[in-house]
């Protein structure tokens, strides 16, 4: 075959498009497998509120509650923790709570809760998502001497006061979230629902 | 014979069977020097070919559902005949595959094998080895007991480190909105499907790029250099038959000690199955301690000594990234460390060392003393490859010797 009379600049440019166009073709195609992975109707679905009742945790006790698959820890502090939640802000990364994703408007004062003394509180550590343990006792830990209460991490060591603020030192960043919750009653706490007028 | 010979040469105009056979088999002259680390490569090519059968195997008796994973792993231990047999042959031959690329990988290092003209041969296995991993990780998720779960959780909340997109990442990845059996679901569909595809087009390449330019050999000599007047390398030796037979004798002693552990000691003290994966995936309850299986330990002990999320993260990523560029990093105009500088050979031991040194570190809690030797261990890690640019390129080499020296 000879290449006269071949016009290599038309041929460039018509190679050149049907690469884009095929390109353009191949991303199109790509749109319904990537998009599959997102989560399904029926994973969406799963959220819905968790309801708990507060008035039988005693002081410095803590219960579990699922929310979308989540422990959600709900604890009663007692008046000695909460006062040494106002001792601690130099070691923390984020005592003023100024990330907005990590609690609602409502939860942004020191105790991260609603009422001083009932904490609602994601156990999710926001370093690698594993669940940190309670240790809500004012006593030296092998972890930290100055303890006063609070969880830690057994994953990776990451440590958090009993409102959830983590400690400087920590893989964690960011303070433990705390979930959107408001109360039905004095005593019913509904996780997943939004405190209103706030 | 004739009726053969006409019907291989029937074939042969159609499929050249026996001109692939002669190329990669008869006629592929290997060196005459290869030693004990060279039996490796064909151990890691029988793991591959032991995890694909048994995993096969396996899929007709395993159910990938959160409700059903757990127990019909159970169910395969328990109820289907020699089911734990299989289950064992594959469980187990993880940590033996991961074993045997480790030992061909330090092959590598100590015989220069990644250095000109086999940089494409090292990446293609580092690929390999990348692949690998996810493979193994997934493969850790799908019996459902609390260390999947768990392990899952924490290496999946690795992405969730990279800024903006991060969290939605996360979200894509599981699917849902925590760890589920949606997950669970993707992740056996990855494993059992589009890795192993992955694995095996990525082994066909390592190989035709090792035969094009030939095997290395511990003396890091070309043995294209010297050939006799038929044009045969005259340091080399046709693969089969003399290295197919040489490798079956490995082959047994290898098999020997696989069946052993199998049958002796198939959980390796929480080594090759961790206790808390005896346990159902139980998403509100995060075990005592997480470690990932053994093969992982170092890579997370790096992931670990950062005391922040993101940069943990990229130190890992770069630990196993580095590896990919090792070829050019090499600056030695020898191969093998017979003949590099005395300051190379103690390097690399000592690099050896550490590695297993964090890898142990990785399967233990981090904290105190273990967290120091994290620390120093990780510096060891980068520092080997820091410094070998200017060491292998300073230090004063020997003569390489013309031909092998058997």
């Amino acid at each position: 075959m000879s290449n006269d009379g071949v016009n290599t600049g038309r041929r460039r440019f018509l190679i050149a498009t049907t690469a884009v166009g095929g390109g353009i073709g191949a991303v199109g195609v790509a749109v319904p497998f990537v998009k599959s992975w997102n989560p399904s109707e029926k994973a969406k679905a799963a959220g819905a509120p968790a309801k708990a009742d507060v008035s039988k945790i005693e002081p410095g006790a803590m219960i579990v509650v699922e929310w979308r698959g989540k422990p959600v820890y709900l604890f009663r502090r007692t008046e000695e923790t909460i006062g040494l939640l106002e001792t601690n802000s130099d070691d923390l990364k984020d005592p003023e709570n100024t990330d907005e994703g990590q609690q609602p408007s409502y939860a942004k004062n020191t105790q991260r809760s609603l009422k001083p003394e009932i904490a609602v509180i994601e156990g999710v550590c926001t370093h690698l998502g594993c669940a940190p343990k309670y240790f809500p006792e004012v006593e030296p830990q092998p972890f930290q001497e100055n303890w006063i209460g609070g969880f830690f991490c057994p994953c990776h060591g990451s440590r958090f006061d009993l409102a959830g603020r983590v400690y400087k030192g920590s893989p964690a960043g960011k303070n433990l979230k705390v979930p959107p919750y408001s109360y039905v009653d004095e005593n019913t706490v509904i996780i997943g629902v939004d405190e209103e007028n706030s | 014979m004739n009726k053969l010979q006409a019907f291989m040469g029937w074939i042969d105009h159609r499929l050249p069977v026996t001109a692939t056979f002669e190329k990669h088999m008869s006629k592929y002259y290997a060196p005459k020097n290869l030693n004990f680390w060279y039996f490796f490569g064909v151990f890691s090519f029988l793991m591959l070919a032991n995890q694909i059968l048994t995993g096969v195997w396996l899929t007709m008796s395993f159910t990938p559902s959160a409700e059903q994973a757990f127990a019909s792993v159970e169910y395969i231990m328990r109820d289907v005949e020699l089911g734990w047999l299989i289950r064992y042959m594959h469980s187990t031959g993880a940590s033996f595959f991961f074993l045997v690329v480790y030992m061909h990988m330090f092959r590598g290092l100590m015989y220069g094998s990644y250095q000109k003209p086999r940089e494409l041969i090292w990446i293609f296995g580092m690929f390999i080895y990348l692949m690998l991993m996810a493979e193994a990780f997934m493969g850790y998720v799908l019996p459902w007991g609390q260390m999947s779960y768990w392990g899952a959780q924490v290496i999946i909340s690795l992405f969730g480190a990279i800024p903006v997109v991060g969290d939605d990442l996360v979200t894509w990845i599981k699917g849902d909105f925590l760890i589920s059996g949606i997950t669970l679901n993707r992740f056996f569909a990855l494993h059992v499907i589009a890795l192993p595809l992955v694995i095996v087009a990525l082994v066909f390449m390592h190989i035709v790029a090792l035969h094009e330019v030939g095997s290395n050999n511990p003396d890091g000599v070309d043995i294209k250099k010297y050939k006799d007047e038929e044009g045969r390398p005259l340091d080399g030796i046709p693969f089969h038959p003399y290295y197919t037979v040489h490798d079956l004798v490995g082959i047994v002693v290898f098999l020997f000690v696989f069946c052993f552990v199998i049958f002796f000691w198939p959980e390796g003290n929480g080594y090759f199955l961790e206790h808390a994966n005896f346990e159902q995936a139980n998403g509100l309850k995060t075990p005592e301690h997480i470690a990932p299986v053994w093969y992982f330990g170092a890579f997370y002990t790096i992931l670990r000594v950062v005391p922040d999320k993101l940069g943990g993260v990229i130190l890992m990523g770069a630990a196993i990234a580095i590896l990919f560029v090792l070829p050019w990093l090499d600056r030695s105009p020898v191969k093998s460390w017979r003949y590099k500088g005395w300051i190379s050979r103690i390097n690399l031991v000592v690099f050896g060392l550490f590695f297993i040194l964090l890898t142990w570190l990785g399967t233990q809690p981090a904290s105190g003393i273990y967290k120091t030797l994290g620390m120093i261990g990780t510096v060891v890690y980068f520092g080997w490859f820091i410094t070998l640019p200017f060491i292998s390129a300073k230090e004063k080499t020997k003569p390489v010797p013309e031909r092998v020296t058997g």
